[in-house]
């Protein structure tokens, strides 16, 4: 432990040293940069720099230049908050995470008693993929805003797709054992029971979060259950190596995903050969977005070398720029209040609204099935050859949900 | 069911097996060295990242050979100019050595590949069914590793029985000085068993790379459990580190299969205390077991099930 110790000395030491310039925003961006989360923490990264660098092609946040400065949490509440006190030291006032709701709870709490006791000094916390409901119910809080539909929303959306499919009879729920993927199997197992009662749920599933390195256990489980569709919310590695699994055993089952998309899972589903059997609920479709939005995936893609998994990094980055502009100011006390209640036109088209209640971003969902492509379509994942196909959109107004959160402003 | 216990039973065999592949250097260094080798498990790390360069290169087979040899080479450099010099300092300088080695591989490799997991694929010539059982399929690959794992205990076995050195083995595990007197070269023969020791360690992570993920977390992954098999199988005892690698293996693959939950499995006798811990599967508390195994084993039996030593 002393080599850490040395280590963080050293980087404190490292920081202490250039004064903070005037001329730049630093936002926080703490996720998992190692550990089973590093896959898909590195493509938000890169997709955060690369919004970065945009912004300052256009002047900046008020001419401004915008610096991510990634933080590795290694996906773990506690490493996060040691993070965000570091984020804070260096005078960063704006953070942003997404991979995993325990450390997005922690985070939006730390946040929350930080602007308490820092009168002056608020930072802001912009969620752009932790969807567990509660942080924009129960635990929600002035200084969260979060872009990603929550849980509940993609849910909902998804069985309302599933409620349509007649060979769905039995189910099986797998999930990782945190808030979230709690939060997925109820509502899987409430909405289901809602909307078609006569689905059995033959499996109800979870497992250590990011911890398991062959699912094959599991698969033989699923397999021998008997269901003929799978229901997880998994992320990260968990779903890669799940699918991988799947493959390895021949299991022939379809797949009602969150995350299937996520780095590793294209491949993996590639190689199970499921064709248009693995379903992902997003806020995009690469091959059917607009033509602005595809022009965009294209330049992304050329540069970074990945897909653009999360748009809503770009609706979070463009709404930050044009509250900065408004409130003339990227004091996070200032951008706040503007951010309450924007609207703008999402990246994948559609008018899309931050809810000035709880925080929570309303916008267009889509459910897509990953094959072939078909004639036309523009982009494959992982070099697969196989992409995303639309086949189902919920509107933004449709995916409103009530919320229970009580807002304490400031 | 039946279909259930099959897989279960070949999963958690090939787990076994693998654990088994680290657990033996690693026991075998403690045992004549009386250092355990926090480092043991960045080996197989090396192993599978090497495996992985090389068969980028010169494909899948030159890296099944020439990654462990290489990964024997880096461990026996270790043993000669790490930890022989600090020999005379006592154990701790070379346990808090280990550590802090198993640190340094770990950054080396992020540093050399970067933190996200390579692409270290089946080699084609092993990618396709090995066999279907009740409409499962299972992976030749899969298949392989087991068979490597068994020739190599198989090999091991013979080594340390039947030959020579074998012999020599054993006795300095146990008399060291007297070795040493008879006019065995003690200090170059725990260089080999160290270098032997992480070269199997570095086999183990070749061929566990394209099965599981090669990525930096690997080594960190593994290494507790490697310790709970050593302590539960008996420091020292190669025999312990084989029973305790399978039932370790069966023991998570089975208990993932589980369902029943605990007020299920003791019935009216639960008590009404705790609530909801009643409820609560057995697959859920599955990676826990190994652990608590280590903990129940170190109260009732501190030698192990085979080991002779006290831990």
């Amino acid at each position: 432990m002393n080599f850490r110790i040395v280590g963080i000395a050293l980087g404190v030491s490292f920081f202490v040293f250039p004064a903070f310039a005037d001329d730049t925003t630093k936002i926080g961006y703490i996720d998992p940069l190692s550990g089973g989360g590093a896959s898909i923490g590195e493509v938000g990264l890169k997709t955060f720099q690369y919004l970065a660098d945009e912004l300052n092609a256009n002047g900046g946040l008020n001419g401004k230049k915008v610096e991510i400065v990634g933080l590795d949490n290694k996906t773990n509440p506690q490493e996060s908050l040691i993070q965000a006190q570091k984020a804070a030291d260096q005078g960063i006032r704006i953070i942003t995470q997404g991979n995993g709701s325990s450390v997005a709870a922690a985070l939006s709490d730390w946040v929350t008693k930080y602007n308490d006791r820092n009168p002056g000094k608020e930072m802001i916390y912009f969620n752009y993929a932790a969807v567990d409901p509660v942080l924009t119910n129960d635990k929600c809080s002035y200084w969260h805003f979060r872009w990603d539909a929550n849980s509940d929303i993609k849910m909902a959306a998804l069985t309302n797709f599933m409620k349509d499919r007649p060979n769905i009879k039995k189910i099986y729920l797998i999930n990782q054992d945190y808030s979230f993927g709690q939060a997925v199997r109820t509502q899987a197992r409430a909405m289901l029971k809602a909307k078609r009662p006569d689905i059995e749920i033959v499996g109800d599933e979870v497992h250590p979060l990011l911890k398991i390195t062959d699912f094959s256990p599991y698969i033989a489980k699923i397999k021998a259950s008997g269901a003929d569709s799978v229901i997880t919310g998994n992320w990260g590695q968990d779903i890669a190596l799940l699918l991988k699994a799947a493959g390895d055993a021949g299991l022939q089952t379809d797949w009602y995903t969150y995350y299937a998309g996520g780095a590793g899972g294209p491949t993996a589903i590639k190689q199970t050969a499921l064709s248009h059997r693995v379903f992902q609920i997003s806020e995009g479709v690469p091959n059917s977005a607009t033509e602005a939005a595809q022009i965009w995936e294209a330049a992304f893609r050329a540069k970074e070398g990945v897909s653009l998994f999360y748009p809503r990094a770009v609706n979070e980055m463009r709404m930050l720029a044009k509250a900065a502009s408004q409130a003339k100011s990227d004091d996070p006390k200032a951008i706040a209040p503007q951010l309450e209640g924007m609207t703008i036109e999402a990246f994948d088209g559609g008018e899309a609204t931050m809810r000035k209640d709880d925080h929570q971003f309303f916008q267009d969902m889509y459910i897509s099935s990953f094959g072939p492509l078909d004639p036309g379509a523009k982009f494959d994942e992982e070099g697969t050859g196989w992409g995303w196909k639309l086949v189902g959109a919920v509107k933004a107004n449709d995916t409103i949900l009530p919320t229970t959160c009580k807002m304490e402003r400031p | 069911m039946l279909q259930i216990v099959v897989f279960s039973t070949l999963n958690g065999v090939l787990y076994g097996m693998l654990l088994f592949m680290l657990a033996s250097g690693l026991t075998l260094v403690f045992s004549m060295m009386g250092v355990l080798n926090f480092a043991h498990a960045s080996f197989y790390m090396l192993g599978a990242y090497l495996g992985f360069e090389i068969s980028r290169h010169l494909g899948f087979w030159s890296g099944f050979i020439i990654a462990p040899l290489c990964v024997g080479g880096i461990g026996a450099l270790v043993e000669r100019f790490g930890l022989r010099q600090l020999h005379r300092l006592g154990h701790v300088s070379e346990l808090l050595f280990t550590f802090g080695l198993a640190f340094v591989i770990e950054e080396v490799v992020q540093m050399i590949w970067g933190k996200l997991p390579v692409d270290y694929n089946v080699p084609p010539s092993l990618d396709f069914v090995a066999f279907r059982l009740f409409d499962t399929t299972y992976p030749a690959y899969r298949m392989f590793m087991l068979l490597t794992a068994v020739t190599m205990f198989a090999v091991l076995l013979i080594v340390l029985t039947r030959t020579r050195i074998g012999l020599i083995i054993q006795a300095a595990l146990t008399h060291p000085d007297m070795v040493a007197m008879l006019g065995h070269n003690v200090p170059r023969l725990f260089m080999v068993v160290f270098g032997a020791g992480s070269a199997l360690a570095g086999l183990a992570g070749v061929i566990a790379g394209p099965a599981l993920v090669t990525q930096p977390s690997m080594a960190a992954l593994l290494g507790p459990i490697l310790f709970v098999v050593i302590v539960v199988g008996g420091l020292g005892s190669l025999t312990g580190a084989f029973v305790a690698s399978l039932i370790i293996g069966l023991v998570q693959t089975f208990a993932v299969a589980l369902n029943i939950s605990f007020s299920e499995l003791f019935g009216p006798i639960a008590p009404p205390l705790f609530g909801d811990l009643w409820q609560v599967t057995i697959a859920q508390v599955a990676p826990v077991i190994p652990y608590l195994l280590l903990v129940t084993v170190l109260i009732f039996r501190p030698t192990g099930l085979i080991g002779k030593r006290e831990t």
